[in-house]
Parts: C-alpha cells; structure tokens; sequence
C-alpha cells in the first residue's frame, strides 16, 4: 500500500494535467486550476516542515554547544523574531517586519547579487585561456561579438553589428535550441517514466 | 499484479473519475453567468502536439518493453556521470565531505525530480564509502524527498546506519540568502566535492566559483541554457541539458530506464528529420510542411 497508492495518485495526477493541456472544456479547466490550487496550500503547509528542520538541526547544535553554537542561535531567535514581528504586526509598508527587511534583508541580498560581476570576470578570465582549439574558436568568437556590439566594432568595419547579429541568431541559436530540444524530450521522458510509475527513486522506494 | 492491487487500482480510478465527471457535470448544467462557457472535449489547435506526444510516448513505452525483454540497449559515455564516481572515491581519500546541491526550484520542476533521482543513486555510492554527504535545500517541499532519496539510497547499500537525517538542509526559500549559506558550508566545511545538479538561476556562478576557489572536483548539470556556460567555465565536467535527465538510467543501468533513452533519441531522430524535410521544402518555397508544426 505504501507503493501503491502514491504511485496511482502520481498516475492519475500526471494524467489529468496531461489531459487538461487538450481538453479546452470550461468545466475542466476550472477543475484543473482548482487542483493547483491544492497544490499551492500543499507547498505553503510544507513550510511548516522548513522550520523543524532549521529547528532540528540547529536545536542539537546549539545544546551541545557545538562549533559556531552562538551563530545558530542567533539563526533561530532571528527567524523566531521575524516570525512574531510578521504574524503580530503585520508584513505591510511601516511595520517592524518591513523596516527590517527592506534595511537588513534586502541590502545583504543586493550584496550577494554584486558579486556575481566579479565572479563574472573571473569565469571569464578562466574561459578565455586558450589551451585548446576549441578553446580558441570561444575566445575569437567571443572577441568578434564583443568587438561588433559596442561603437568601435562599426567604425572598424561597416557591417560589423550585422555580422555579430549573425552569429548570435544563427549558429548560437541553432546550438541552443538543440540542447533545449533535447532537454525537452528528456523532460518528457522523465515525467512519462515518474507518471508510469518506472522511475520511483525520488518516492524513496524501489 | 495481485487482486488486492487490481482492486485498489479500480477503486482510486473510480474515485477519482467520480469526482470529475460529478463537477463537470454540476457545471455544465449551472454555466457560470457572464462567462463564455467551452464545451469541447479536445482543442483540435493542438492536435499535433498530440500527435507529437503520442509519438514520443510510444517510442518511449516500444523501447522500454524491448529493454524488458533483455534485449541489450547502448547508451554512450557520459563523462559528468562517471566523473561522479571519482568525485566520491577523492572525497573519501581525502575524508572530507561531498555536498550535493538539488538546485533552487521546487518539486513542480522536472528537473527537481531528475535531481532527486540522481541523488538516490549518489547516496547509494557515497554510503559505500562511508563518508557524509550534505544536501543544502532552497524549497521546503524538497526536505522530505530528498530526505527519502537519501535514506532510500542508504538502505540500497546496506548502510542505513550511516544516513545522517540532519546533514539534509533547509537553508532558506530566498535565492540569494541560499546562495550566501551554501557558499558558506563550502568554504567552511570545504567538501571534496560539489554536485550541482538540478535547475539553476543567478546563484549559479555563484556557488560554481566559490566551489572551485575550495579546490574541490566539482560536477554540475541543468537544463537551463543561460546558466549552462557558467557552469562549463566553472566546473570540471558539465551535464548539458538532456545529460541531466538520462542520469538516473545510466547510474542505474536498470533496462526499463536505458529504454528509456533509446525512445527520446529516436524522437530526437525524426525530429532531426523533419528540420532537414523542413528547410528544404521552405528552400523551394513549399509551406504547408512547417505549417503542421504551428503550436496554438
């Protein structure tokens, strides 16, 4: 039973939104938003869950007075805080639960967001070594579009933007949408085999 | 299948079938007022994609009954997916940990699902080497999947007194609090290896660099094309789009999954096929061809 019925109600929901792609009836269309909205107070509940484990993990930690004890308890009574802050004053613009995220929350993650541009050069600076031929081709490619895309690519040579245009929207484009062709029909082969009930790894059960 | 399974089978399915056609029903003879009310039973604008599908999906179901049979199925090496092996067997020289990360989408993303099937089989590995494997989650739904994942592929290996409940993470639902945390077990915990596997966004340079600044083997796949040379430039091996989802079957090699991918890739060949049918006939100025494939 533990199998079974999870298994037909994968089946049965896979199904369903297969079908509702087709079946353009009103009915069953709203039947369909309405399943997702279960699905949406499902994955709301499941918050519940995210904070026993933060709970768990860190409870332990904290009592036994493990490495960086006191950074998790700060973790804990913050997210304690926030919650108490929220439910009880309210998440709206003047509460205690915005002013501290708008002027802790928000400038650490438009700190973590910046560095992507340094990471950026260094990723670059990593792909642009030539040690091999293909390596090469990257490298002149990228120079030639960078090189066609800024003023100085136009006065170099006329025709310089449309050549750049050129390799974006032909062999970028044709390489691109390869990999997504394929990534689709692998998606499409992954969900038959979860729907089918073949590939029951992820339910945790053989 | 026993009777016990063929009732239950029946009695869902009756269910479920019940409740639908009682709605469908109710509404049909009560349309909402104001509302152009649509009674077709199929959208005839996407009867190709129907086709399509119907296509795929027997090829898929041909080549796995095949695979049942015994027939033997080649699959070509990918070398993301033996990289693997050697990421745990470093770890484990080293004695250090190895640090999967499912990616940030939740459970409604395939490539979630592919994630979590992956990690089923990279737990069943690692428990046989006996080092810890930690798993940093962004979406809460994902904790007890991957938890099940873990423990399933703990038992796999006859080790599931080496699965460590707590090494499964919920970190936070906020991509870059996320990002900022991983980054942090990497550079403090400094595992051997990074498994990044599953559906990325902004964050993804992020963790990528960070990781290889630790030294550590690193593998990552997705199927999202902009996060894709990131990763190639930041990882030693990269699973390109596709590479992600014929993981579970060849970490398996379980016959019904590798048939899996022998369907998806003779779909890949007629759909190769209709491109070259395609281009020429619009070459010569025929349209009717490329109009079949107009999705509405």
């Amino acid at each position: 039973m533990r199998k079974e019925v999870p298994l037909i109600i994968t089946f049965l929901a896979g199904a369903f939104f297969i079908a509702d792609y087709f079946i353009p009836h009103t009915g069953f269309s709203d039947l369909a938003a309405k399943i997702n909205g279960w699905a949406i107070i499902v994955l709301a509940a499941s918050y519940i869950l995210g904070v026993l484990n933060i709970l768990r993990i860190n409870y332990g930690r904290v009592a036994k007075r493990e490495k960086d004890w006191i950074l998790k308890l700060i973790l804990v009574l913050c997210m304690f805080f926030m919650l108490g802050a929220g439910i009880f004053g309210g998440i709206t613009e003047g509460t205690l639960f915005d002013w501290f995220f708008v002027n802790t929350f928000t400038p650490m993650q438009a700190t973590m967001f910046a560095l992507l541009a340094f990471y950026i050069a260094s990723a670059a600076f990593r792909a642009f070594r030539v040690r091999t031929v293909q390596a090469a081709l990257l490298a002149i490619t990228a120079v030639l579009v960078m090189i066609g895309r800024v003023p100085i690519g136009e006065t170099i040579w006329k025709s310089f933007p449309d050549f750049t245009e050129w390799i974006m929207n032909v062999p970028q484009l044709a390489g691109k949408r390869a990999i997504l062709i394929g990534a689709a029909l692998g998606a499409i082969a992954t969900g038959l085999k979860v729907i089918t009930g073949l590939e029951r790894t992820y339910m945790g059960q053989d | 299948m026993n009777n016990r399974k063929i009732s239950l089978v029946i009695l869902i399915s009756a269910i479920w079938l019940t409740l639908c056609s009682q709605i469908l029903l109710a509404q049909e003879a009560a349309p909402p007022t104001g509302t152009k009310f649509d009674y077709h039973w199929f959208d005839t604008n996407r009867l190709n994609v129907f086709i399509t599908l119907a296509i795929v999906f027997s090829a898929i179901l041909w080549f796995i009954a095949r695979a049942k049979k015994g027939k033997s199925l080649f699959i070509r090496r990918i070398a993301g997916l033996d990289a693997i092996e050697e990421a745990v067997g470093r770890a484990t020289e080293m004695g250090k940990s190895v640090l999967y990360i499912p990616g940030i989408h939740d459970m409604n993303d395939i490539q979630t699902v592919a994630s979590m099937i992956i990690l089923g089989n990279v737990a069943k590995t690692i428990a046989r080497y006996d080092i810890p494997l930690i798993v940093p989650i962004r979406q809460p739904f994902v904790v007890p999947v991957a938890e099940e994942a873990v423990r399933q592929g703990y038992l796999s290996a006859g080790r599931p007194d080496a699965f460590m409940k707590d090494n499964i993470r919920f970190i936070s639902d906020e991509q870059f609090a996320y990002a900022a945390a991983v980054n942090g077990i990497m550079l403090r915990e400094r595992p051997a290896a990074n498994l990044l596997l599953g559906s990325f966004y902004a964050e993804s340079l992020l963790l990528a660099e960070t990781g290889a600044s630790t030294g550590a083997i690193q593998v990552a796949g997705t199927a999202n094309i902009h996060q894709l040379p990131f990763f190639v430039v930041a990882c030693d091996y990269t699973l390109i789009g596709e590479e992600l989802f014929a993981a579970s079957a060849y970490l398996s090699r379980e016959p019904k999954l590798l048939g899996s991918l022998k369907g998806s890739d003779l779909a890949k060949a007629l759909i190769v096929l209709a491109i070259i049918i395609g281009t020429i006939l619009e070459t010569i100025g025929v349209k009717w061809f490329t109009k079949l494939f107009v999705v509405q």
